[in-house]
C-alpha cells in the first residue's frame, strides 16, 4: 500500500522527471534524489515506499533517458498510473521490469494523497481512502514475459542460454 | 500485400515477406549509435549480467557528445567508461575528442547511414536518420544493451501517418518552420507510437540537411520514427558521404499502403515559426510573438547545427552586431572546419558571438550556455520543456537559424525577413 501523488496534467516529460543537468551520473540513488524535481520540488520529500504517481496523457515524453525510470524506481515508487505513456518511456519501463498501468478511470477518480493498493495479478486498484475499486487491463503478454523474467536483459540471457 | 516503407524495412529486418502494423517483430539491427549519457549504463548492465560482448564491432558507432569535452568529474567518469569499453571491444567507428560530434549530425556526415537499414541509438532523436529512407528509432539503455550484445530487438510495427508537404516554402521560411507548424497542428502526441512518413513536393527542394531537421523532430510529435523517401538528393548525398560500404536497398511505400491518417500542409502558407515555452507544439508565426525580449540566442544542436544552418545565420549577421549573448555551436568537427574555411567564424566574431567546439552542451542544459532563473533563450534546438536549458524558471523559444540570428541582432524575437 502507498500514497497517490496525482498530477492531473498531460505531457509530463523526462526533463521534468529527471532534469538533464543530473545526467552526468547513472547512479539510481543519486538520480532518485532529483526525481520530479522540475515539476514538484517537494516530491522526493513526500514520496515513500510503495507510492504511486498518477498523471494524464503522454507521461514520460521527450528523451530516451532510462534515467527517468530509474529515478522513479529509485524513489521507491511502485508504479505510474497514467492515461497514456510516451513510447520510449513505456518501452524502457518494461525493459527494466517496471510495471506501468494505463487507466482513464484511475486518473479521474484517485485523489492526491489517497491510500492505494494495487493487485497486479487481478488487475485491480483499490483506493482505500475513497473505497472505490478500479480494474485495469494488464500489460500485453510479451511485456509480462519480459517483466516476469526480471527485465529485458535477463530475458535475452535466458534466450541466449536456451539456444 | 501493400506496405508502407516502414513496414517493408521492418519486414526485411525480421526476415519476413510482409508485416502489418501492430505486429511484434524481432528485427536485426544494422547500426547501433552510442553516446556518453545512455551507453555507460548499458555497458554496466552488460557487465553485471555477464554478457559483456558486442554483436559486431563494425556496426556500432560511438561518439561522446552530450558532455563532451567532459564538463565535470562525473561526466569524465562517463567518458572513461565509454572509452574503456570501446577500446576493449575494438569498436571500429569510435570518434574521440577532435573527431567526436553531435551524434545525429555526425553519423550521416561520416557515412554510417544507409537507406533500407534499421538503425537504433540510445537517444530519442535517433529518428533523424529516417531522412535517408531508413527505419531509425531512439531507445533507452536496456534496449541499447540488448542491441549491443545481440544485434536484435523487438519492435511493434508502427502504423504510419502520412504528412504531405504541398507547395513550396516562401522566402525566409525553412524546414524548421515546417516541422514546427506540423507539430503545432498535430500536437506532441499526435503521432504517438506511429511512423511519420513525410512526402510531397516541398521536400524535393530541400537538402538532406534541411530534411534531417524535419525527421529529427518526429519524436516531438511522439513518433517512433520519421521517414522520407529516397530521391536524387538522397543519392547525391550518399555518393559523397558513404565510404567503405556503398550498397543499399531502396524501399518505397506502395501506392495503396494503409495510413492511420493523412495530414496535408500547404507550405506556401507556412510562416517563420517560434515554438513558445514549454512544448515543441507551441508554435506560432513569428509575427505573433516578435518583440519579446531575449537574453540569449543559441544556434547549434542535432536539429540545426549543420553547415547550411551556420551559413544562414552568418548571412543574416554579416556586418552587424548581436544585442544579446549568442552561442554558435557547429555540430561536428567537419562542420566546424567548413565554417572556419568559409569565413563564417569571422562573421560571427565581428558580430560578437562566441563559437564553441562541437557538443550538445547547452541544448540539454548541460554546460556552455546554461540559463539563469527568468532568462529567455531563442534556440535552434528541438525541445523547450521546463528547465531544458537551465533553471526551471528559464524559457526556451524554438526557431530556425534565421529567426535565431535575427533575434540575436535585435535582442528580441524578430522576423528575419524584416532585419535588413
Ligand atoms: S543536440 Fe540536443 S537534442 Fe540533439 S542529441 Fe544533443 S542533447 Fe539531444
Amino acid at each position: 500500500m502507498g500514497k497517490a501523488h496525482v498530477y492531473r496534467r498531460d505531457h509530463i516529460n523526462t526533463d521534468e522527471i529527471i532534469p538533464a543537468r543530473y545526467l552526468n551520473t547513472d547512479e539510481e540513488e543519486e538520480l532518485a534524489r532529483h526525481c520530479m524535481e522540475d515539476l514538484d520540488a517537494g516530491f522526493v520529500e513526500k514520496a515513500g515506499e510503495g507510492d504511486v504517481i498518477v498523471a494524464g496523457d503522454d507521461f514520460g515524453c521527450g528523451s530516451s533517458r532510462e534515467h527517468a525510470v530509474w529515478a522513479i524506481r529509485g524513489a521507491k515508487v511502485r508504479t505510474v498510473i497514467a492515461r497514456s505513456f510516451a513510447r520510449i518511456f513505456y518501452r524502457n519501463a518494461i525493459n527494466c521490469g517496471f510495471y506501468l498501468i494505463e487507466s482513464n478511470e484511475a486518473v479521474e477518480r484517485i485523489n492526491d494523497g489517497d491510500e492505494v493498493e494495487i493487485d497486479f495479478e487481478a488487475g485491480l486498484i483499490k483506493d482505500k481512502t475513497s473505497g472505490i475499486e478500479i480494474s485495469f487491463s494488464p500489460l500485453p503478454d510479451f511485456a509480462l514475459e519480459i517483466i516476469g523474467d526480471g527485465g529485458l536483459l535477463e530475458h535475452v540471457k535466458k534466450e541466449m542460454q536456451g539456444n | 500485400m501493400a506496405m508502407t516503407i516502414t513496414e517493408k524495412i521492418l519486414a526485411r529486418a525480421a526476415g519476413k515477406q510482409s508485416v502489418r502494423s501492430g505486429e511484434l517483430v524481432d528485427a536485426a539491427i544494422d547500426v547501433v549509435m552510442c553516446h556518453d549519457v545512455t551507453t555507460p549504463p548499458a555497458i554496466s548492465m552488460l557487465i553485471e549480467k555477464g554478457i559483456d560482448r558486442v554483436f559486431d564491432a563494425e556496426k556500432i558507432v560511438v561518439t561522446p557528445d552530450h558532455f563532451q569535452p567532459a564538463k565535470d568529474v562525473k561526466s569524465a567518469e562517463l567518458h572513461r567508461r565509454l572509452d574503456e569499453w570501446a577500446r576493449r571491444h575494438r569498436i571500429k567507428h569510435y570518434y574521440r575528442l577532435g573527431r567526436a560530434g553531435v551524434c545525429h549530425a555526425l553519423l550521416p556526415e561520416q557515412g554510417h547511414i544507409r537507406p533500407g537499414e534499421v538503425i537504433v541509438g540510445g537517444d530519442s532523436h535517433t529518428c533523424t536518420y529516417g531522412a535517408f529512407a531508413a527505419f531509425s528509432t531512439g531507445i533507452g539503455s536496456t534496449d541499447l544493451a540488448a542491441a549491443i550484445a545481440t544485434g536484435r530487438l523487438w519492435f511493434k510495427v508502427p502504423a504510419s501517418i502520412k504528412i504531405v508537404l504541398k507547395g513550396s516554402l516562401g522566402p525566409g521560411v525553412y524546414s524548421k518552420d515546417v516541422i514546427l507548424a506540423v507539430i503545432g497542428r498535430i500536437g506532441t502526441d499526435g503521432a504517438l507510437y506511429r511512423a511519420m512518413e513525410f512526402s510531397g513536393p516541398a521536400l524535393a527542394d530541400m537538402s538532406m540537411e534541411a530534411r534531417m531537421t524535419i525527421t529529427n523532430m518526429a519524436i516531438e510529435a511522439g513518433a517512433k520514427n520519421g521517414i522520407i523517401g529516397f530521391d536524387d538528393t538522397t543519392e547525391n548525398y550518399l555518393n559523397e558521404h558513404l565510404r567503405d560500404n556503398k550498397d543499399y536497398t531502396v524501399y518505397e511505400s506502395d501506392e495503396d499502403a494503409e495510413y492511420a491518417a493523412i495530414e496535408e500542409f500547404d507550405c506556401c502558407e507556412i510562416e517563420p515559426m517560434v515554438a513558445l515555452p514549454h512544448l515543441p507544439s507551441g508554435g506560432v508565426p513569428v509575427g505573433q510573438c516578435s518583440g519579446r525580449r531575449m537574453d540569449q540566442a543559441y544556434i547549434g544542436s542535432c536539429t540545426n547545427g549543420r553547415i547550411e544552418d551556420l551559413r544562414i545565420a552568418a548571412g543574416i549577421m554579416k556586418g552587424k552586431k548581436v544585442a544579446i549573448r549568442t552561442l554558435i555551436v557547429p555540430a561536428t568537427p567537419t562542420i566546424w572546419k567548413q565554417a572556419k574555411d568559409e569565413g563564417l567564424f569571422d562573421v560571427f566574431y565581428d558580430a560578437e558571438c562566441v563559437v564553441a567546439a562541437p557538443t550538445c552542451g547547452a541544448c540539454l542544459g548541460g554546460f556552455m550556455g546554461v540559463l539563469a532563473a527568468g532568462e529567455k533563450c531563442v534556440s535552434t534546438t528541438n525541445r523547450n520543456f521546463v528547465g531544458r536549458m537551465g533553471h526551471p524558471e528559464s524559457e526556451v523559444y524554438l526557431a530556425s537559424p534565421a529567426t535565431a540570428a535575427a533575434s540575436a541582432i535585435e535582442g528580441k524575437l524578430a522576423d528575419a525577413r524584416e532585419v535588413v
